[in-house]
Parts: C-alpha cells; structure tokens; sequence
C-alpha cells in the first residue's frame, strides 16, 4: 500500500485543480501587479479579481478588507502585533487562551517581553473550550486586543467564536460611554477557513487569519481579514502594496491558487464534513474499542470533522508516529511546529489529560483525500503497534 | 531485508556507518538522540547534540536518501548520566559519563525502543567489533573485541554490553582505521566529511566539569575547602572542594614544596585530598565493584590485561572475582589508578567484562 497521510492539519495536498489555475501565472501571467504596463495589469486584474472572489465567499463588507501575506503565522503576527502597536495609546492588554498556536502565543511573549504588553491567557475545561466567565473576567480598562483561535490545530476543539464577538461587541458600547478605547477580536482561523463555513458579517470578528495550504492550496500564501476602520501596522514597510498594509510583490501564482482552493473547499464543506465526521467516528470507536488505555482528547462534538487526537497509555507519541510512519502512515504528535519533544504539548496539558495519557498522544488528522481502506489498514496494523510499544514499559508490566 | 536503525551523532563515524550499512542492502533510518535541552545550548558551539549536530545528522539521511528521526531523550540522560556525573564527583570519584550514556540511554533506552519499533538491529560509529560465533544446536555467542584501528578503539566505553545487546547491534566502522572512516566520507561527498572530532564530555561546556559543577549549584566552594594532607597526615594546604581534584594531578595544588605532589586520593569522610611524590601514585591492586560480563567469564582462563582508563594501554593483571566484585592484581604497579573510573578486562583483544574502580591499596 501506498504511504496514507493522516497529517492533514499540518499540511495538505494541492489540488489538481489548484495547480492547474497556478500554472499559467509561473509563465504567462508572470507580470508584476504593481506595474504600468500592460502585461502588470493583467496580473494586477487577477490580483484583484482574487481579493475580490476571497471577499465575497468569506462575505466580507469590501474586498479591501482582505490583505494577502506569506502565512497564517504572518496573519496572525501582523493582527497581534499590528494592533497592539497601532492602539498603545488605548492600553497595553491583551487577552488570549492557553492553547492557541505558536504563532499567536510566542507573539504574545514577544510583545510581553519586549515591549511591556501584559498578556492574560484564558484556560478550556477538559475538552478545550475557553471558559466565557474567565475570558469577562479577564477584561481591563485597558484592554486592547483579544486572539481566540477558532479551532484547535492539535485536538479540533472549535471555540465559540460567534459569543465571544457578542460579548466584546457589548463591551464596547460600554466602554465608548467611558471613555475606554475599543478592544478588537483576532480569531486564528488557519484551521476552520475551508473547512467551516464562515460569514464575516454574521461571525462580527475584527480580524481573522488563514492559510491556504491547509485547504488544498500552495504553501507560502495565507490571508488577514481586517474589518474595515481597524486601525493596525504593518509588519512590514516598503512599496504601497495591499493599501500600504503589507509591502511586497504579491505572490501572484500563490494568491490566485489560495483563491481555488477556497472556492473549491467552501463549495464541497458539508459533504465534505459528513464523509470525515462517518470516517473519524468508525476510527475512534473502532480504537477505543480494540486498544484499551486510550482516551480521545478534544470535545465531542464541538469538533473539526477531521480531527482525532488519541492518547495512548504507557507509550510516548513520539514512538509511535515513528513506528506508524514505517508502516507507511504518517500522522504527528501535537503540532508538527513543536517536535523533538517528549513533554506533553501545552495544548494537551491545558486540557488537563491525564498525564499517562498525555505522553501518548498522537494527532490523526483525516482530509479529502483518505479513504475507508486507508482508515481500514490502520485499525489493522494499530492494535499490534501500540502493543508491541507497551511491551518496554515498566508501569504497563506493573499494572 | 534486515532494518536497521543508526545513532547518528552528526558526526563522521555513525554518518559512515549508516552509509556502509546502506550500501550493504540494509534498510537503513537514521535517528539522533536528544539529550539536552535547546536552551543550554546556546552556550557551547561544541557542545553535543546541538542543533546543528541534528541537522548534520538529517544532512546526512537526506544525502543517502534514507529516513531521519529525532529521539528526544533528555529526561532519562538527566536521571542517569548527568546525575551520575554530579554524584561521582561529589563523592570523590572520577566518573566516566561515555559509559554511563552507553549502557543507560543507547544500549537499554534506545535498543529496546528501536526493537519494538521492528528493527532487527541498532548500529553505531564505534570503533569495535562484535564477532558471531554459531554453533551448532545451541544459540550464537558474540564477542566485544577491539577495533582495528588502535589509537581510536572504542571497545572500553563498551565493556557493559551483554550477549542480548550484543546480539542486536552493529558495529559498522570497527573493522576500519578512522584514516579510511574519513577518506570513505570526503570519497562519498557526506556532508560531515570534514566534521572536526569531539573528544570532550558531550554536556559540559568550554569551561570544564568544574564549571558545569558550579552551574548546576551542586556545591558550594566554602563549604566543601578542606585540608591537603600528605600521606604521614601532615597538613600542607587548602584544598577547595574534593570534585576539583584527580587522582595523579600534580598542579594546581598551590602547595610549595621541594618535591613534586601528587594526588593520590581523595577522602570524602574526611573531606582531604591526600597527595604524596610520584611513587606513591602507582599502585599495584585495586578493587572492582559492579562488574558485568560480556561473554562467559569462565572462557577465558589464560593471560588476562586490564585498561583502567580510555587513554592508558590494557596490562597484564591477575583478575579474581566473586559475584559483581572483583579484585585486581597488576603485574606492574600502574599510575594514578582512579576510583569512579571503569576497568575493563581483555583477553588479548577481546573484552569479558569489567566494574568501577572502587578502591585503591597503595603500592607502599
């Protein structure tokens, strides 16, 4: 059989489809949308037509209020960073959870470390889902920004969004009587934007970060949503590009394929759910009920439809992707941005897993391209895996 | 076909043995250990398992097109070798953390973890030789020897091997010179080829073990001084903590004295170093706790010889030994026998066993 990729939150096969909308931009289409000429106006159209296309399957108010960037990484570094400093004047606070990716926490750190931001991370109960009460709570006079990712990369749990906007939208009505500054709503959307129907108008976030190589399109390419009248800086300053948002010649071939792959993924969305939701569901129960001592973290059904994150007792995760990826499945422990590590990640720790659990648990992430034989071969060979694993430790013999 | 799974260091040895390995039609992965943290790194560019040293290693796999996996073992090298080596030296011995490392983290973590992983074999860069012997209708025995190459022999790190670890591990470089090891690396463009060696303790930093004593904030200097007494028990100085002394160190001392002093132990009841001259540091019998045996002890009656440190040659001794104690008779007196450090037991070029140096009878 042929390698089985069960690593889809980390990365995605480009579509066909994708590649083939790309192409003629390498060579034909090669112009730079910043110039005069004819042939920079052509790719200037598609560079429009893109944000254009993007702006309106999100329902966004205005295309401009979609900047292209490199990454969600970049998204999200321009959104925390690029308020926190174009509202230093309102306050220094910002509020964000315990289990939001790298790229939003060590952000976080940075701003806290060098540049006396205070930074407030909301804890999630068992399943990882933010507590409202903490996040009302955590709110001060001079609270600026607050980043919540809409789904979780490593477990799936998705967070409620919608409530969290309504809340902050109350709270500023509030505040503008007092005279406070308002505070803006990030959501790291890299793992929901082609898998979660989104509607900006009715979602009411100020900003909203995504990818495109997590839907099936190129790497290199992401997105930030900035409502509009969300005063930010950018991240990085030359050339007028983006409305002066983010200088750089745009990544024409990337924009356009991101643009694809997001009318492609948005049109497919609830098919797509069903068929991962019935695949997952059958894995889950199937190793739950064949491999004793494993747990499934992450909320039961507020869920990404792909998204299995299985702790095994008495094994370490690490061992056991290595050993899956001999056998020709690759999947990852946690996030593949946090490997070489044996140390629970802080997601799985801030859920409070169990820690004979917690070294043992491996992230399964399904997509469009898996089958039922694929999920079939691993509930073959998993049972025997996982056994042969146990068989080195000493609490497992104990038992 | 046979998997096999190579340490890699980064280094020029294991990244030979893997390509050997894969040359020999071996389905061969590539794994670096990870012992230390990434924070202390930043210190010492020398400094073992680096992050350079895991991307030399991944180099390296993806030259020779084959997997490369990153096994994080920080926490149980803390728990065996790093305290081990604190241990040691505060209670006045000289520890040998290769050794420990060996047997605790390659040979009884990542052996069995390599095993359940469906590997047949472990291989490694050293410089040994393991020899299969088959005979009929009973299981194979294997023999630790020495490698060919005698300035780089590496079979003494190895002396607490057993037949089970012997069994399943490769040697893939220890039947050749390092000359050959180097000119096989530059021949086949390994991106290591010119990798200068490392011969320090992988952990500690530029500073040395004292140093590194010290930042771990295992002791404090005042506390731990104490007296320098010669061997009628005569005081002739302050000495500053038992851990910065080793057996047959002559300077440093800050004595003044006509004659030459040397360390010739170090007494943690009493918290004195005791030095003496030269002759006093050579010793003819000493005694040998936790002893392992590679192969049946009882095989080798003729002519054994003892190594009692890395860099000194094995000589002829008389070994007597009773469960995991052994005692050691020198046919000529040895200098600066040093407790903590291992002795290992030859039969001319094969090793049977060996223990920690646990005491020293002086030569008069």
């Amino acid at each position: 059989m042929k390698d089985i990729y069960f690593d889809n939150n980390a990365t995605t096969k480009t579509r066909h489809e994708v590649v083939a909308e790309m192409t003629p931009y390498f060579e034909a289409l090669y112009g730079n949308p910043s110039s005069i000429h004819g042939i920079g106006q052509k790719a200037k159209k598609a560079l429009e037509d893109s944000r254009e296309k993007i702006a309106k399957i999100l329902n966004a108010a205005s295309p401009s209020e979609i900047i292209f960037t490199a990454s969600g990484t970049e998204s999200n570094n321009t959104a925390i960073k690029g308020t926190a400093f174009a509202n230093r004047k309102n306050g220094n606070h910002i509020i964000t959870t315990s289990i939001e990716h790298h790229a939003v926490l060590h952000t976080c750190e940075y701003l806290e470390k060098e540049h006396g931001f205070e930074i407030t991370h909301i804890p999630v109960d068992n399943y990882g889902v933010i507590s409202m009460e903490e996040l009302k709570n955590a709110v001060r006079e001079r609270t600026i920004l607050i980043s919540v990712m809409h789904a979780n990369n490593e477990i799936g749990t998705i967070q409620p969004v919608r409530e969290i906007a309504d809340f902050i939208s109350r709270a500023n009505s509030s505040r503008a009587g007092r005279g406070l500054g308002k505070i803006y709503f990030h959501t790291d959307a890299v793992q929901t934007v082609g898998k979660i129907k989104i509607d900006l108008e009715e979602t009411k976030v100020d900003m909203l970060s995504f990818s495109a190589h997590k839907f099936y399109g190129p790497k290199g390419v992401g997105c930030l949503y900035v409502k509009e009248g969300v005063g930010f800086h950018p991240l990085l300053h030359g050339g007028h590009h983006e409305l002066g948002h983010r200088a750089s010649t745009e990544n024409l071939p990337g924009i356009v394929g991101m643009t694809k792959a997001l009318d492609l993924a948005v049109a497919e969305i609830e098919e797509e759910n069903k068929k991962l939701r019935r695949l997952r569901e059958r894995m889950e129960k199937e190793i739950i009920e064949k491999i004793p001592f494993s747990r499934i973290n992450g909320h039961p059904t507020e869920r990404l439809a792909g998204t299995s994150n299985i702790g095994f007792e008495f094994i370490e995760g690490e061992s056991l992707v290595v050993s899956l990826d001999m056998a020709g499945i690759a999947c990852s422990t946690g996030s593949a941005c946090a490997s070489g590590s044996t140390e629970p990640s802080h997601v799985i720790k801030a859920i409070a897993c169990p820690p004979n659990f917690a070294q043992g648990a491996v992230r399964f992430s399904l997509g469009r391209y898996n089958s039922e034989r694929e999920v079939d071969y691993l509930l073959k060979i998993l049972p025997s895996i996982v056994e042969k694993l146990r068989s080195i430790s000493p609490l497992y013999k104990k038992r | 076909m046979k998997k096999v799974l190579v340490a890699m260091s980064g280094g020029v040895d294991s990244s030979v043995a893997a390509y050997i390995l894969k040359k020999e039609g071996y389905d061969v992965v590539g794994a670096t250990m990870k012992l230390w943290h990434s924070d202390s790194m930043k210190q010492k560019n020398g400094r073992c398992c680096s992050i350079e040293d895991i991307a030399d290693a991944r180099r390296v796999c993806h030259h020779l097109g084959i997997k490369h996996y990153v096994f994080n073992f920080e926490h149980l090298f803390e728990s065996t070798v790093v305290k081990n080596f604190i241990d040691e030296y505060l209670a006045g011995r000289t520890p040998n953390p290769c050794i420990v490392c060996n047997d605790s983290v390659k040979f009884d973590a990542l052996l069995p973890k390599a095993t359940t992983m469906g590997f047949d074999y472990l291989a490694t860069g050293h410089y040994a030789i393991i020899e299969k012997h088959t005979k009929k209708h009973t299981r194979p025995t294997y023999l630790l020897k020495k490698g060919i190459d005698v300035k780089k022999d590496q079979s003494y790190f190895l002396y607490r091997m057993n037949q089970k670890r012997l069994s399943k591990t490769l040697f893939p470089v220890g039947e050749m010179t390092k000359k050959e090891v180097r000119a096989l690396a530059l021949a086949q463009k390994l991106p290591v080829a010119r990798k200068s060696e490392s011969y320090d303790v992988c952990f500690v930093g530029d500073g040395g073990y004292g140093k590194f004593l010290e930042e771990r904030n295992v002791m404090e200097r005042k506390y731990l001084s104490g007296n320098i007494v010669d061997v009628e028990g005569k005081i002739r100085g302050q000495h500053c903590g038992l851990p910065f002394y080793t057996i047959g160190q002559r300077n440093g001392l800050g004595i003044s004295s006509k004659e030459r002093l040397y360390v010739l132990s170090l007494d943690k009841n009493r918290n004195e170093v005791i030095v003496g001259n030269k002759e006093d540091a050579f010793s003819k019998k000493f005694y040998v706790s936790d002893v392992v045996w590679c192969s049946d002890a009882s095989r080798f009656s003729g002519a054994l010889s003892v190594k009692i440190r890395y860099l000194s040659e094995d000589v002829p001794a008389l070994i007597s030994y009773r469960g995991r104690r052994a005692k050691v008779e020198l046919d000529t007196p040895q200098f600066a026998v040093t407790t903590g450090q291992s002795a290992v037991f030859y039969c001319g070029d094969t090793v049977i066993g060996g223990g920690l140096i646990s005491a020293v009878e002086r030569n008069r």
